[in-house]
């Protein structure tokens, strides 16, 4: 734990002095350049980003999603654990949202089980009560499995647990279990990888992981000057512009 | 009660590309355009700024400009024996909702269709015999030729500043152009875009199997243009965040830059928008609509707009869905195979392809533009003799890079986990070295494949969704493993450090993964009232002032994106209006 701790403190603070103000909407011309971009003074992180009180989470929600968040995105070399890159965060305030809600989602019934494969989601659950719904079903098979709720198992054990249900071989009860976990997959990498204006990827650290710049993106002349070669600028985001 | 407004020369249903074309000409004719459009005004300025227009999260996953399903969905089904369910979230395609329509978000590979794709049946019959065609095989011949159409095509083109490299001049082959295309009177109006490493690598390969690679012709320009309506574009950033966003650089050729700037300041044309038409009124007897109604969603208010004609230029399934919620034409019924409305609904055959891991490349995959691919088309269309092979029609196979946005690219090789140490592991020690090499075949139509009413779903206005009833077939099925075949022949000269597995079409159809927005089909076009919906012009056989642009008057979906002969096709149904129809208004063509 100790050890996260350290770990975490060296990649947000290195994330930091290498995070570039929002002046440079310009990408460097050269790889020299790219990488001796000066360090800036550190802007003040987006309250809501930083802040780590629950818009609807309730506190065995925010307890479920963190062990799935560390359990997808363990702390190692490469990155600080999921819920420290503001995971849960994202989940929280994406559950809150319009689309948490069912915007953009056809919900007229009948609400009928599909025939087969295909077909898509057909429950009338939104994702905020999807969720809700299926952390409650995985708690519950888990109890009556192994005795204890999710977040209380071992990283092994959650590993252990999320590959039964990524098989399709969780009998939870009224609940697709290899659907939820599609679902809880798919909200984690959204969160590990968005821009870091909605909570996640915190300080840009999944983007610098993988070397992705983010943006502004003007390539034209970056095509050939990068061509076989890597382009791996200080990323910049959304709130380096603005 | 609906309000009923001062009767207009001519509504356009739907402000997208085949809208936006449809109005410049008719005003031109001096004729008084409304043009209604169910979405709200899109302004590139705005509403395609940075930097919220390269959030991946909001764009690309969320769908942010894309037609809402709680407004307006289908149901779906695999099989005339099912029970259809309904899209209940957009998945496979992704229609676009608002002024400018798809074309705000789509990705510009700009085409023409092969000669023989315009004469897909009777080319058939001719080089394979009659017995060679499957029965359930309902593919027809376009109403035109691609030398009719050819003159247009060269329009739509110079409309958007189309960038590319001819490989057919006036009949005469020119090294590094496609030469498989039709003839071209004229070559590309802008050069083609910039190429990918992996492109180059790609058509190395190629090369040195003796097929014919060429850049991919792109309607994301690679220079700065001044368009034929006088307006300039920029060029591209090769960006990386094409499809489902808008253009920050106004490279993207689109209805914002290419048509409505002109529209917008002409007295004669008059936008309106949040207006959700949810039918014609048509006059059966004497063969004519008189107008259409309309809900303002701002308020509520409903509105009958009389108009000498109407353009239903709404996108394929709004097209098909205003036919039907009208009562003109005759719904398709698979059973009897009568009926043309809802027919020979067709998809394309995507998300198939082969990605390969190169330990010593450095792709930067968040640079280019889906322009910047090199393509062959060995095995397209009618290119390639099919005897024996037991399928019809092809596919173009290509690669490039473009769209490095890490949610939804994150390629790692064949036995990776999903998640953990490992699986990070491997998104970071792959993400600069895999390229994918993708094709996109033909779909022909299937007896079994159309639209009709759903009995059940109702959208937001109350109207019955449309049922789709698609799926796959055996044609399908062995289209994608032959050319798979030439996928990893090409694969293997590649010579990767990892090669990964290929991804075929297996099973039914799956309505979720995004595929592409081609769909095809409805209100096709024919020289038979009984079996097409618009005669050659893109009249409707059943009213002679309703005019249908777009894919959905394609009898079939060959193996190129559709938006080139969509926009030549406006040209071509408009210069009929113009030269034709206005003179001496009633059928163009009698059945
Ligand atoms: C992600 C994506 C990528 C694509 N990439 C390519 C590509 O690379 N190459 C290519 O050739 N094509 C591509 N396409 C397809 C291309 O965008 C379409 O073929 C083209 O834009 C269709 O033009 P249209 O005028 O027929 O319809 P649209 O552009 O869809 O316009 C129809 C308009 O009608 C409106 N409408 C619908 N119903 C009603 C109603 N009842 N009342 C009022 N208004 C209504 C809609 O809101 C819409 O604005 C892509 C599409 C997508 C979504
Ligand atoms: S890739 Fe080019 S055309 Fe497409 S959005 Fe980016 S800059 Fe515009």
């Amino acid at each position: 734990m100790a050890d996260e701790r350290i770990l975490r403190r060296e990649f947000l603070k290195g994330a930091a002095i290498a995070g570039t103000a929002a002046a440079t909407a310009i990408a460097p011309a050269t790889e020299a350049a790219a990488q001796s971009a000066p360090p800036k003074p550190q802007a003040p992180p987006a309250a809501s980003a930083d802040s780590d009180a629950m818009v609807t989470l309730s506190p065995a929600e925010q307890a479920f999603f963190t062990a799935a968040a560390d359990t997808i995105i363990p702390a190692d070399d490469l990155s600080p654990s999921g819920s420290d890159c503001g995971v849960v965060t994202f989940i929280d305030r994406q559950l809150a949202s319009a689309w948490g809600g069912g915007a953009k989602m056809y919900r007229s019934g009948p609400f009928r089980k599909p025939p087969g494969e295909g077909f898509g989601y057909q429950l009338a659950l939104t994702p905020r009560e999807f969720f809700a719904a299926g952390i409650t079903a995985t708690n519950a098979w888990l109890k009556k499995t192994r005795g204890k709720e999710f977040d209380r198992l071992s990283l092994k054990e959650r590993d252990e647990v999320l590959k039964v249900m990524d098989q399709g071989k969780a009998e939870l009860q009224n609940f697709d279990g290899k659907q939820f976990m599609e679902a809880l997959l798919d909200i984690t990498m959204e969160g590990f990888f968005s821009d870091p204006i909605y909570g996640g990827n915190k300080n840009k650290v999944s983007w610098r992981m993988i070397g992705y710049p983010g943006l502004p993106a003007t390539y034209a002349n970056m095509m050939d000057l990068y061509r076989n070669k890597l382009y791996k600028p200080e990323p910049q985001s959304i709130a380096d512009f603005s | 009660m609906a309000t009923r407004l001062k009767e207009v020369d001519a509504v356009m249903v739907g402000m997208g590309w085949t809208g936006s074309i449809m109005a410049r000409e008719l005003t031109k004719a001096g004729l008084n355009v409304v043009g209604l459009e169910r979405g709200p005004d899109i302004k590139p300025a705005e509403d395609f700024a940075m930097p919220h227009i390269r959030d991946e999260l909001r764009y690309v996953q969320r769908l942010e400009i894309i037609q809402d399903p709680a407004m307006e969905t289908l149901s779906f089904r695999h099989r005339p024996s099912e029970q259809a369910l309904p899209m209940r979230r957009m998945g496979s395609f992704l229609p676009g909702n608002g002024v400018g329509g798809a074309a705000n978000h789509w990705g510009g590979q700009h085409w023409r269709y092969l000669p023989s794709d315009h004469q897909t049946r009777s080319n058939i019959l001719n080089r394979y015999g009659a017995k060679a065609l499957p029965e359930d095989m309902t593919v027809q011949d376009w109403a035109m030729t691609y030398d009719e159409l050819e003159p247009y095509y060269d329009r739509f083109e110079k409309l958007c500043g189309v960038s590319g490299k001819a490989g057919n001049l006036r009949g005469q082959k020119v090294d590094g152009g496609n030469p498989f295309e039709g003839a071209r009177q004229n070559d590309y109006p802008t050069p083609p875009v910039k190429m990918t490493e992996s492109a180059l690598m790609y058509a190395k390969a190629c090369k040195e199997l003796g097929y014919h690679p060429f850049p991919q012709p792109a309607s994301t320009i690679s220079q700065p243009y001044t368009n034929t309506e006088g307006l300039a574009l920029g060029g591209c950033q090769y960006c990386g965040h094409c499809e489902r966003a808008g253009c920050e650089a106004n490279a993207k050729a689109g209805p914002h830059i290419c048509v409505l700037p002109v529209l917008r300041a002409d007295p004669k044309f008059e936008l309106r928008v949040h207006s959700w038409v949810s039918r014609l009124t048509y006059d059966k007897a004497a063969k004519k609509v008189t107008g259409v109604v309309y809900t303002d969603t701002r308020t509520g208010e409903e509105y009958e707009q009389p108009a000498g004609m109407v353009v239903l230029s709404a996108y394929v399934f709004g097209n098909i869905g205003l036919l039907l919620h009208s009562g003109i034409g005759e719904p398709y019924d698979p059973a009897t195979q009568k009926g043309a409305v809802g027919r020979n609904y067709c998809y394309q055959l995507s998300r198939i392809g082969l990605t390969m891991f190169f330990k010593d490349k450095n792709f930067n995959p968040f640079m280019g533009s889906p322009g910047s691919m090199m393509v062959i088309d060995d095995f397209d269309g009618d290119n390639f003799d099919h005897t024996g092979l037991g399928f019809f029609g092809g596919c173009r196979i290509q690669t490039g890079h473009g769209e490095g946005r890490p949610i939804a690219y994150r390629p790692t090789p064949p036995g990776t986990p999903r998640w953990g140490s490992a699986w990070k592991k491997a998104a970071v020690d792959n993400y600069q070295h895999a390229l994918s090499i993708g094709m996109s075949g033909s779909n022909y139509a299937n007896r079994n494949n159309y639209v009709d009413l759903d009995p059940t779903y109702k959208d937001q206005l109350g109207r019955p969704l449309l049922r789709l009833t698609y799926n796959f077939v055996e044609n399908d099925y062995k289209l994608a493993e032959y050319c798979m075949s030439k996928v990893v022949e090409i694969a293997k000269v590649m010579n990767p450090t990892v090669m990964g597995s290929p991804r075929l079409r297996k099973g039914d159809y799956d309505i979720v993964p995004y595929q592409s927005t081609h769909n095809t089909g409805g209100t096709i076009m024919g020289t038979d009232p009984k079996t097409s919906v618009v005669n050659r012009y893109l009249q409707s056989w059943d009213a002679s002032n309703l005019f249908i642009m777009g894919a959905s008057t394609f009898p079939q979906q060959p193996a190129y994106n559709p938006t080139g002969p969509v926009g030549a096709l406006a040209y071509w149904a408009a210069d009929a209006i113009v030269s034709k129809y206005l003179k001496n208004p009633g059928p163009l063509v009698h059945a």
